[in-house]
Formats: structure tokens, C-alpha cells, sequence
């Protein structure tokens, strides 16, 4: 053991957690130190056993049920009859908080779009958790694009455009239909070496975008728009690999 | 970091106050069931640690003034886990072995070639960490917590975050490697 940063930073990097500089610097490191290379593809191999064993666990509905009434949460089904007369003050003021959220949203949404992007990727890293559940990843499982493509139709109102990468290092495993933030899109499942990526594709009326790219958590994304379609990639894998991919998918 | 919990607290919020509780504390229940289970190693113990850590958090909800309200709760969380752990041991006494030092004996050859799935292996793997090691794991692999949220949460300085993780990393992969043959794992 003769690099000690193949200990320590290597972590660092591989947690998103240095700053531009020192991860800069880190990769240059890594250019010429096998040592340090060995020691992220290890933790890459961890992680992606931890993410297939799928060890979180979730709380069962009956303590979740007894903790909201310990908490005096009212439920759903407890919810109290409204008085007739009451009732329409109660909307009046509803939408008059409405209209001012409203307001307020028109005025500031000018400098939100940056939140609204993070909030949409954080959306997009939550969708490709969930597809990791077992039996989640796909619904059609098949490495032929032509198989995949019409496995689409009649599924969703538009054609996604599915192609196979295998012979570029990203073998087309299969499609699922999913759901982000309140509507149904395409999702194409690739791999990447030992790495799983989940490229949710939705039609959009805005007009073609060059990337952009994020991490949330330890994942990679990288957005896209390109003649009426978004695209979103997420993964594991590094961030230079879903550049790769965004590429081929707009040659 | 100081207890979040400590002094007198009210049994019921005001309206507003139930409402920004709901708003904030509600969304992380699994979060703070999952670190439980893993800290406890036992469902069944996370059951009851968990509704008790949450019955604390309402309690002292007045005492939260905003901030990250995920990394609040599993604070409460894991103070109440390793009460509990210290009860345990204080209750089964000197022939328990000291886990909080040394963790489990690693996992036996048997242990871990019963454990055929990923799943367990890598469950007997996490078991047999000590729990310090095991919650920086699960706090960054299952919860996705930040190097500041885990200093938060489990009162480690930011600045030994990193080296924590790191020999937890290194005896998770020393587990898992004394686990099955490099053939038997995974292809995905």
C-alpha cells in the first residue's frame, strides 16, 4: 500500500464530496496511479452490491398506522363532515391564498428555474431508486431494440426513440413504463459495465436544449431536450459515462 | 452536537406547530425506521425504537427551528438506538461480547455460505460491522446522506467523516469478500 489517497480522498471523490478543485486535482491523480483507480472500482463494486441486495427497509403499514395516532395525525378516513356554512369561507380563503401563492410564484419563478431543474433531477433519482426494487427495472425485457420500440405502442401517446448501444458499451436491456412527476414517460434501461442506466424520455413543447448535468446522492444525471423529446439519464456510473451515452443518443 | 431532546416537552402541538411537524418530520418515518433496523439489527426492536424516537421528536418538536429536519430526526433516532443497545448490554451483561468496540465476530465461513442471495450476504456483511462503522454505511449507501448530514446526525467532526467511512467501507468489503467465490457474485 504505497498511496495513501487510494484511503482517503479516493472516498471524497467518489461521494461527490470535494470541491471542483480537489476533484480535479484527483483526477489527474488517478491518470497515474493504479492504486487509486483499483481502489474506485472497488467502491463502485460495493455500492452496486448494496444497491442490488436492497437492504432499506421500509416500516410495515401497521406501526406506520399506529405512530400517525400516537402522533394525533388525522387520517384520511377521520376527516370531520363540513358544515354547508362554513364551508364556502373556507374556500374563499383557499383561493384567495391560491391566487397570491400564484402571484408570488409569477414573480420569483424567473430566477426559480435552477430549483425547479434540481427539484425535477432529485424526481428523476428517486424514479431510477425505485426501478432498482426487485421486479421494478423492466417490463419488457429484451436487448432488441425492435422489440422494445413497439412494446411502446398504445402504451404511451408517443414513440420513443429506443436503440440498442451494445456495440458502443451500453447493451439496451429492456423498457418500463414509469411515472415522474405526475405523468407517464418512456423508460429505457442500458447497462454500463457493472452499472444500471435508466433514460426516462417524455414529449416536450419546448425547444431543443444542449446537457445538463448534476449528481444527487451519488448519482449522475445528465438532461437533455432534442427535436420535441426530454430526455433524462441517471445512474451510478461516472458522470463521463452518461456523456458518452447523451452523445449517441443525438448522433 | 448537543442532545436535540433534552428539558421539557409539550404531548400536544398547536395546529400550526402539528401541521409543520406533518410537513417536515412525517416524510422521513421509513428513514428513520430503516436506521433503526440496521442499528438494532432486529425488525422487531426497530418497532419499538422507532415509535419511541418518534414519540421524542414530537415531544421536542418546539426545539427544532428549522434546518434539515431528516437529519434532526435521525439524530433523535440514533441516540435512542444506542440507549437502547447500552440498556441491552448492561441487561445481558458480561457474556456479552462488546460489539460497540469490536462488532460481531466476523460472520463464519458457514453463516455466510447459508446466506446464499445478495441480500443476506450482504445483511450478515453489515451485521457483523460495529455499529459505528454500520450507521456511516447505511447513513451514506441506503439513506444518501451528505458528509454533513452524517457529521449532523451521528456527532462525528465533518472533518473524519471521510476516514470513518472509509475503514467502514474496508471491513464491509472484508466481510463481503469472505462471503462467496468471485464467480458466485453478481454480473449486473
Amino acid at each position: 500500500m504505497a498511496c495513501e489517497r487510494a484511503d482517503t480522498l479516493v472516498h471524497g471523490y467518489f461521494d461527490n464530496e470535494l470541491d471542483a478543485l480537489r476533484a480535479a486535482e484527483f483526477e489527474s491523480h488517478l491518470e497515474q496511479c493504479p492504486e487509486c483507480v483499483a481502489a474506485l472500482d472497488a467502491l463502485e463494486s460495493l455500492r452496486s452490491t448494496i444497491n442490488v441486495a436492497q437492504p432499506y427497509e421500509k416500516m410495515s403499514p401497521a406501526l406506520r398506522k399506529k405512530i400517525l395516532a400516537d402522533l394525533h395525525v388525522k387520517g384520511a378516513s377521520v376527516k370531520a363532515p363540513l358544515r354547508a356554512t362554513t364551508d364556502w369561507r373556507w374556500l374563499a380563503v383557499a383561493a384567495a391564498f391560491l391566487l397570491l401563492i400564484y402571484g408570488g410564484w409569477r414573480v420569483v419563478s424567473v430566477n426559480r428555474s435552477d430549483s425547479r431543474e434540481t427539484m425535477m433531477a432529485s424526481k428523476i433519482v428517486d424514479a431510477h431508486l425505485r426501478s432498482l426494487q426487485p421486479g421494478h427495472l423492466e417490463d419488457v425485457i429484451s436487448t432488441d431494440q425492435h422489440t422494445v420500440k413497439p412494446w411502446f405502442d398504445g402504451k404511451v401517446d408517443f414513440a420513443p426513440p429506443v436503440r440498442d448501444f451494445a456495440e458502443q458499451g451500453y447493451p439496451l436491456q429492456g423498457g418500463r413504463l414509469d411515472v415522474v412527476d405526475n405523468r407517464t414517460v418512456a423508460a429505457l434501461v442500458y447497462g454500463r459495465r457493472k452499472h444500471l442506466v435508466n433514460v426516462f424520455i417524455w414529449p416536450t413543447s419546448e425547444k431543443d436544449a444542449a446537457p445538463r448535468t448534476g449528481s444527487i446522492q451519488g448519482y449522475q444525471w445528465i438532461d437533455w431536450r432534442k427535436q420535441g423529446m426530454e430526455f433524462y439519464a441517471v445512474s451510478d456510473a461516472a458522470a463521463p459515462d452518461l456523456q458518452l451515452l447523451q452523445g449517441l443518443f443525438s448522433n | 452536537m448537543s442532545n436535540p431532546v433534552q428539558g421539557k416537552g409539550s404531548d400536544v402541538l398547536d395546529s400550526q406547530e402539528q401541521v409543520r411537524f406533518e410537513t417536515l418530520v412525517l416524510p422521513h418515518l421509513d428513514a428513520a425506521f430503516n436506521l433503526a433496523r440496521w442499528l438494532l439489527r432486529s425488525r422487531a426492536d426497530a418497532e419499538d425504537a422507532a415509535q419511541e424516537a418518534l414519540l421524542r421528536a414530537y415531544r421536542f418538536f418546539h426545539g427544532f427551528h428549522g434546518g434539515d429536519a431528516r437529519a434532526w430526526l435521525l439524530q433523535i433516532v440514533r441516540n435512542t438506538c444506542y440507549t437502547w443497545l447500552d440498556k441491552n448490554r448492561k441487561a445481558k451483561d458480561m457474556t456479552e461480547f462488546n460489539e460497540e468496540v469490536h462488532g460481531l465476530p466476523s460472520p463464519s465461513p458457514e453463516t455466510l455460505a447459508i446466506a446464499s442471495n445478495d441480500r443476506d450476504r450482504l445483511s450478515e456483511a453489515l451485521k457483523a460491522l460495529p455499529p459505528r462503522y454500520r450507521e456511516v454505511i447505511v447513513l451514506r449507501e441506503l439513506e444518501g446522506c451528505s458528509y454533513k448530514e452524517i457529521a449532523s446526525i451521528t456527532s462525528i467532526p465533518i472533518g473524519t467523516v471521510m476516514s470513518t467511512l472509509s475503514r467502514a467501507r474496508r471491513q464491509l468489503q472484508m466481510a463481503l469478500s469472505n462471503v462467496a467465490p468471485k464467480e458466485a457474485t453478481h454480473g449486473v
